[in-house]
């Protein structure tokens, strides 16, 4: 039977490996030759396809429905989409990372937990299943030209991406049914395999949609008429695909691992007995390691996105950072700030679970300092909201002392400095309940602490000579040594650590599920705060387009072609992120009951033996 | 034996003296030692996170949210307080009501305006009878700045002269947006001299600013006021581009550009 099982699997598993490979063969213009051509390159006139120019709309052209304000249904659709899309696609990516660190430390709580976080997103993956189909009913029925004139364009990547989503569920139902049963020597490798399949075919779904969306905002191969005269690939690799396809991918993982940390947040608090609540303690911690992990290096890809974006378009950039997008990414700094707060003080709280941890009490307070203050640097608005009276007294509404801090250069010192000190407050947590016991521990620790001195020093002097006193170039061109430097700080922390702490003493043990109930609730802010950011500069990605579907070629002329206020955006947000976590809230509340058995006694017949 | 036991402030109390400290702090620091008040909006933001970062310090052990919650909870509880509670729950309330009436009271003070530095441009714009593309439009004087940089400095002076024969007026003699009429207007003139403005842009921004001046703003995100005149009425292509050439050597800024120098 189980050599039948083994045979049928590794079949599904041929059949999904040569799934994928072959779709890519079906989407036109993805081959070897014209992978690389240029974006505006033009299909050879064999068959050549003659598009339609981007059609001249007028309000009568949209559909409505009396009393269903047809823009804020497909923004609230999408929006939920996209939030349980990130989530089911995050999953399995840190499932699979996990279950490589089971199977090498044959450790099997890693395993146990892998398959539990995949057993959370299993009712998920249905919403977004479902969701993804109301969107596409909400978009023919709210905006038939639009969805038209881009399934005319994108019609072999949309084939594809049908194609690809029933190989996904494939695999991800083996992947997750086949879980206990694929244990063990060559199964546990097959099973492994088909965890990577689920997640090249996951990104390629995610990389396909995000095309569709970055088109409308850099749109390739078009003319001045909207007139595309390329291929797929010349529409897929438009001008923002892989700056969003890196920042989405970086930052799902960061938000699947705060939606995971929330549910084992849940199961904590309502965890009946020590053992469950060690249990969720150490799952919520893990969870966390993934969400914070992520979040780091996630500053730098979004600056990347948005260099990109200024380099694409002025008018664009500009809409986005200094026109009247501006307060939202003032909003988005405080929003990752508390995600900051949040981790740390988790973190914080964590340390209570040994003993061993009271030596690092002290600093903690030095650690707060530092994020507070770099948090306010963070958030300080370039243009100040000035009542009269100060507008007087400052002679104008520049501010000698905080004007400075409000542009990019003293923003990005204040998170590289966040990052190097949440990384700081994870060093003291993981050394809590040890002591290096190799000979060259003080050299060790004293190399560290030159390591971030200089480090904070390099990151200062980019931050201020490059970043106010040179030209443009320079200033944006600094970013990268910044990250850079924060990156080597970090790795060689770590690296050194690794060495040191081989082998090392433990001073008191670690117990598990000794935490405070608050620390579970920083998990929760973690989740909201998220799940906010995601929704709010969501708005902003695709609001930049103002009045355009397709920017400067498709004109949106329907009576919600107007760039809503920062009050109604934020409020509609706000409305979306609740009906997400009310469904989370309901995933979660799934995951309990599928364990709880009723007793019957007496219901059901007796049956003979 | 006697135990010396050493007196500490009690948590609660530092607490609210750190916040206490740091509050007056700021305003000690802006509006005496710098001269350059802190705005209260700014200051509001400031010390809601302030006070969260003081939270989570004070309470990520056990003992010490104990130690703080304490007393809190003996006011509530403990029978010996009740003239202390009493006196509490009466002064609460009344703050609370004293700053929500504050905060809602009509007065005779404007309200306050967030105003938008930058409005974005358009991608192609009109004026002189023509169109210009922003993306692609470049100074066609700054090549000489290495090229031929007497003649850079000579273009450079001629655009000084048309600043202080047109604006120097409200963007002062020094660019920093401090001339005479600039008490007069609302928003004030622009300071060319903050690293937030001119730096930032492109001079192809710059010259769609001056050319269309205040009655050229994007309709997007509307109504803008600014009293900025409409300078393609008055000026040359020739003499904006000067003058523009003027701004950043005088302000010492570099335009915004994607070439490496």
């Amino acid at each position: 039977m189980q050599k039948r099982n083994s045979r049928i699997i590794i079949g599904a598993f041929f059949i999904a490996a040569f799934a994928l490979f072959l779709l890519p063969s079906l989407v036109p213009g993805i081959d070897a030759s014209l992978a690389f051509a240029d974006e505006a390159a033009v299909a050879s006139d064999a068959d050549a396809i003659t598009y339609a120019p981007a059609p001249k709309l007028t309000a009568a052209d949209y559909p409505t429905i009396p009393g269903v304000n047809s823009r804020v249904v497909v923004w609230i659709v999408a929006q939920l989409h996209l939030w349980f899309g990130a989530f089911v696609l995050a999953v399995p990516i840190f499932v699979f990372i996990i279950e490589v660190i089971g199977m090498s430390t044959r450790d099997q709580r890693y395993d146990n937990m892998a398959y539990e976080f995949i057993k959370i997103s299993i009712t998920a993956f249905s919403l977004t299943a479902i969701l993804g189909g109301l969107l596409v009913f909400c978009l023919i029925l709210f905006y038939p030209d639009l969805f038209n004139y881009l399934a005319t364009i994108f019609k072999g990547s949309m084939f594809a991406y049908a194609l690809l989503f029933f190989v996904e569920s494939a695999v991800l139902y083996v992947y997750y049914y086949g879980w206990h049963w694929l244990q063990g020597g060559f199964k546990k490798w097959v099973h492994l395999t088909l965890g990577l399949l689920l997640n090249a075919s996951g990104l390629l779904l995610m990389f396909l949609a995000n095309a569709w969306t970055t088109f409308m905002m850099s749109p390739s191969a078009v003319d001045a008429a909207g007139v595309f005269s390329g291929d797929t690939w010349a529409a897929i690799h438009n001008f923002l695909w892989n700056p969003i396809n890196i920042h989405r991918t970086i930052a799902n993982v960061a938000y699947g691992g705060s939606i995971v940390g929330a549910y084992a947040a849940f199961k904590f608090l309502s965890a009946r007995n020590k053992e469950q609540r060690a249990h969720y303690d150490w799952m919520g911690y893990n969870a966390n390691f993934i969400a914070i992990a992520a979040l780091l290096p996630l500053p730098f890809a979004g600056y990347y996105l948005t260099a990109e974006m200024y380099v694409y378009s002025q008018q664009m950039g500009i809409t986005l950072m200094g026109g009247v997008f501006a307060w939202i990414f003032i909003i988005q700094a405080v929003l990752i700030g508390a995600l900051f707060l949040s981790a740390n003080y988790y973190l914080w709280c964590g340390m209570g679970r040994s003993e061993g941890a009271h030596r690092y009490y002290p600093y903690i307070k030095y650690i707060a300092i530092v994020i507070v203050v770099s948090f306010l640097v963070w958030f300080t608005p370039h243009t100040l909201v000035l009542t009269n009276a100060e507008l007087k007294s400052l002679g104008g509404p520049y501010h000698a002392v905080l004007g400075p801090l409000g542009i990019m250069p003293a923003k990005n010192t204040a998170v590289n400095l966040l990052i190097l000190f949440t990384f700081l407050s994870f060093m003291f947590y993981r050394r809590a309940n040890k002591i290096a016991t190799v000979p060259w521990a003080a050299k060790g620790n004293a190399i560290q602490i030159a390591l971030f001195t200089t480090g904070i020093i390099n990151i200062f002097i980019l931050g201020t000579y490059y970043g106010y006193y040179t030209n443009t170039v320079y200033k944006v061109a600094a970013s990268i040594p910044q990250v850079l430097t924060t990156l080597v700080i970090i790795a060689i922390s770590v690296a050194i650590d690794a060495f040191m702490y081989k082998g090392a003493k433990e001073v008191a043990p670690l117990r598990w599920g000794r935490v405070p109930a608050r620390s579970q609730y920083a998990l929760f802010l973690l989740a909201v705060s998220f799940t906010w950011l995601m929704g709010l500069m969501g708005y902003v990605r695709s609001g930049i387009r103002q009045h355009w579907h397709v920017t400067n070629i498709f004109r949106d002329n329907s009576p919600d072609a107007f760039t809503p206020g920062l009050g109604y955006a934020a409020n509609v947000i706000s409305i979306a992120t609740i009906i997400f976590m009310a469904m989370v809230m309901f995933v979660f509340w799934l995951s309990t009951i599928s364990s709880h058995k009723s007793k019957t006694a007496g219901y059901w017949k007796e049956q003979g033996t | 034996m006697i135990m010396i036991k050493k007196r500490r402030i009690p948590r609660l109390l530092q607490l609210v003296l750190v916040v206490l400290g740091i509050y007056f702090g700021f305003i000690l620091t802006f509006d005496v030692i710098l001269g350059q008040l802190i705005p209260k909006s700014l200051l509001t933001m400031y010390m809601f996170f302030v006070i969260s970062g003081v939270l989570m310090v004070f309470t990520f052990t056990e003992e010490s949210t104990q130690e703080l919650i304490d007393p809190i909870k003996a006011l509530v509880e403990d029978p010996s307080k009740k003239m202390l509670r009493n006196i509490v729950f009466v002064i609460v309330p009344l703050l609370a009501g004293l700053y929500t009436y504050s905060s809602l009271s009509l007065s005779f003070e404007a309200p306050v305006e967030l105003r938008t530095i930058h409005p974005a441009p358009p991608s192609k714009v009109k004026a002189y009878g023509k169109r210009f593309d922003l993306a692609t439009l470049e100074n066609p004087y700054r090549k000489y700045e290495k090229e031929d940089p007497d003649k850079f400095r000579e273009l450079v002076k001629e655009g000084g002269d048309v600043y202080i024969q047109g604006c120097q007026y409200c963007h002062g003699d020094k660019l920093d947006g401090k001339g005479p009429y600039a008490e007069g207007l609302n928003p004030t003139p622009l300071n060319f001299q903050d690293v937030g403005t001119i730096a930032q842009l492109q001079e192809s921004y710059v010259f769609w600013r001056i050319a269309t001046g205040g009655p050229g703003l994007p309709a997007e995100a509307a109504p803008w006021i600014s009293s900025m005149p409409v300078w393609q009425d008055f000026l040359s292509e020739d003499e904006i581009w000067k003058v523009i050439l003027f701004l950043y050597d005088y302000t010492g800024h570099q335009p915004r550009s994607w070439e490496h120098e």
